[in-house]
């Protein structure tokens, strides 16, 4: 039988290593699976890629993972924010490495890799500074940059509802970067509220079919709290 | 002279967005055209972290932490609206399927390149987000700033100094002391405020402008 729940996010994150590349999921706060980065905080490994839209908001999140000193480089596009002081310290420290990636280019590399594309080429960027030595190409009259999939080890996103299969069904624009993400990751861990049965979940509802998710733990309730 | 304020800047750009159009209305100053389209006119609004048919800000209390816009506040979805994710949110913008898209800037040149992301100055931290995607993506990208800096210097320039989000992309540009089409041939003057005359504006912006008598 078939059972992608993990009983705790203590075991959801249990084999994510020292140098590991992790996507974590969240635009904002929106989305951002507080209770696996917590987790991962507890594990005590570091030297960590992270690939997020920010670069941590205020104390939670993606923040205190900085905070705590775990995370050696950002794949990002908005980082400094008004409530970015623990990324902004460690980047003017140079204790962290940023590549910074225009929003519709992160997420078009997220989804290539997650499609088993070997490489996109984008218009964004096409004569900026972040284009700058990247190979181009002029295609119908429009010029494109070439850009590479993100992959990653794991990917750490919030979801509103599971089942044992790994279906996921998101809630309102919490999803935000959360099905891609899915996708490109080896090891995708969604936290959700709950875990319903097999069948409970429309399928015409499903946004993340579960061959791209690989462990599911619920945060819901004060009992998968008190557990975790 | 009297130079237009914020809300008239908001008030003339709502003018220009038809009944029926997708539009993103970036962070900051943009966002208030909302507040200046005509409640029976239908406009859907999208926002790129994730959301379409955007509505109005919720009353006090029943702000939604997972209902959010692209500045990252409390919003609320009209009926009709949708949720997507990232990828193909950002596929509506760089795909066309955006009518009008509305920037702040720093800077935008006659021929409509655009610089709104970074300074470049040493020790600023850079960040650009949706920018790029923004600038290139919708079918017409509409700028929304001063016409003037601080001090003086014109924002409509011949050259971007800042570094570039976008080349070419903008086509027209409203500021506080008039609204200009930009482009290939150059920048023009569709509208300004009462006691300018072109030559006023010529001087003010050092960039050369002619009167636009097709705009529309």
């Amino acid at each position: 039988m078939i059972d992608k729940s993990v009983t705790s996010v203590r075991d959801a994150v249990a084999d994510i290593a020292d140098g590991a590349s992790v996507m974590i999921g969240g635009f904002g706060t929106a989305g951002m699976p507080d209770e696996l980065i917590d987790a991962l905080i507890d594990r005590g490994v570091g030297g960590l890629t992270i690939i997020n839209n920010n670069a941590g908001n205020g104390e939670a999140g993606v923040a205190a993972l900085i905070k705590a000193g775990r995370v050696r480089k950002i794949i990002c596009s908005f980082p400094r924010q008004h409530d970015s002081h623990h990324f902004d310290a460690r980047f003017r420290a140079g204790e962290i490495e940023l590549e910074l990636v225009p929003q519709g280019n992160l997420a078009a590399r997220i989804q290539a890799a997650g499609a088993g594309l070997g490489a996109i080429f984008t218009p964004t960027g096409y004569g900026t500074l972040l284009a700058e030595g990247k190979e181009t190409r002029c295609i119908d009259g429009r010029d494109y940059v070439l850009e590479y999939p993100i992959h990653a080890d794991f990917a750490l996103i919030k979801a509103y509802c599971a089942d044992r299969w790994g279906n996921l069904v998101y809630r309102k624009t919490a999803r935000n970067f959360g099905p891609i993400m899915a996708m490109a990751a080896r090891t995708a861990i969604a936290q959700v509220k709950q875990i319903v049965p097999l069948g409970a979940i429309d399928p015409e509802t499903v946004v993340t079919p579960g061959v791209f998710v690989q462990r599911v733990v619920a945060v819901g309730s004060a009992n998968a709290r008190a557990t975790a | 002279m009297k130079r237009l304020d914020r809300d008239a800047m908001a008030a003339r750009v709502a003018r220009d967005i038809p009944e029926g159009a997708y539009v993103n209305l970036g962070i900051g100053l943009p966002t208030r055209v909302a507040d200046f389209l005509p409640i029976d006119r239908e406009v859907i609004l999208q926002s790129e972290n994730g959301l379409i048919g955007m509505g109005p800000a919720p009353a006090q209390g029943e702000e939604d932490p997972e209902l959010i816009n692209a500045g990252k506040q409390p919003v609320t979805l009209l009926a009709g609206g949708a949720y997507f994710h990232h990828a193909d949110s950002f596929a509506m913008m760089r795909g066309g399927h955006i009518d009008i898209c509305v920037l702040g800037a720093y800077q935008v040149s006659v021929h409509g390149d655009l610089a709104n992301w970074h300074t470049g100055a040493p020790g600023a931290i850079p960040a650009v987000g949706g920018a790029m995607d923004l600038a290139i993506g919708a079918k017409r990208t509409f700028v929304m700033m001063d016409l003037l800096t601080r001090d003086g210097q014109s924002k409509l320039v011949e050259s971007c100094s800042y570094p570039l989000t976008g080349l070419a992309c903008v086509s027209r540009v409203y500021t506080d002391h008039g609204v200009f089409n930009v482009g290939p041939a150059g920048a023009s003057v569709v509208d300004m405020i009462d006691g300018l005359t072109l030559e006023d504006l010529q001087e003010l912006t050092g960039v050369p402008l002619r009167l636009d008598v097709d705009a529309d």
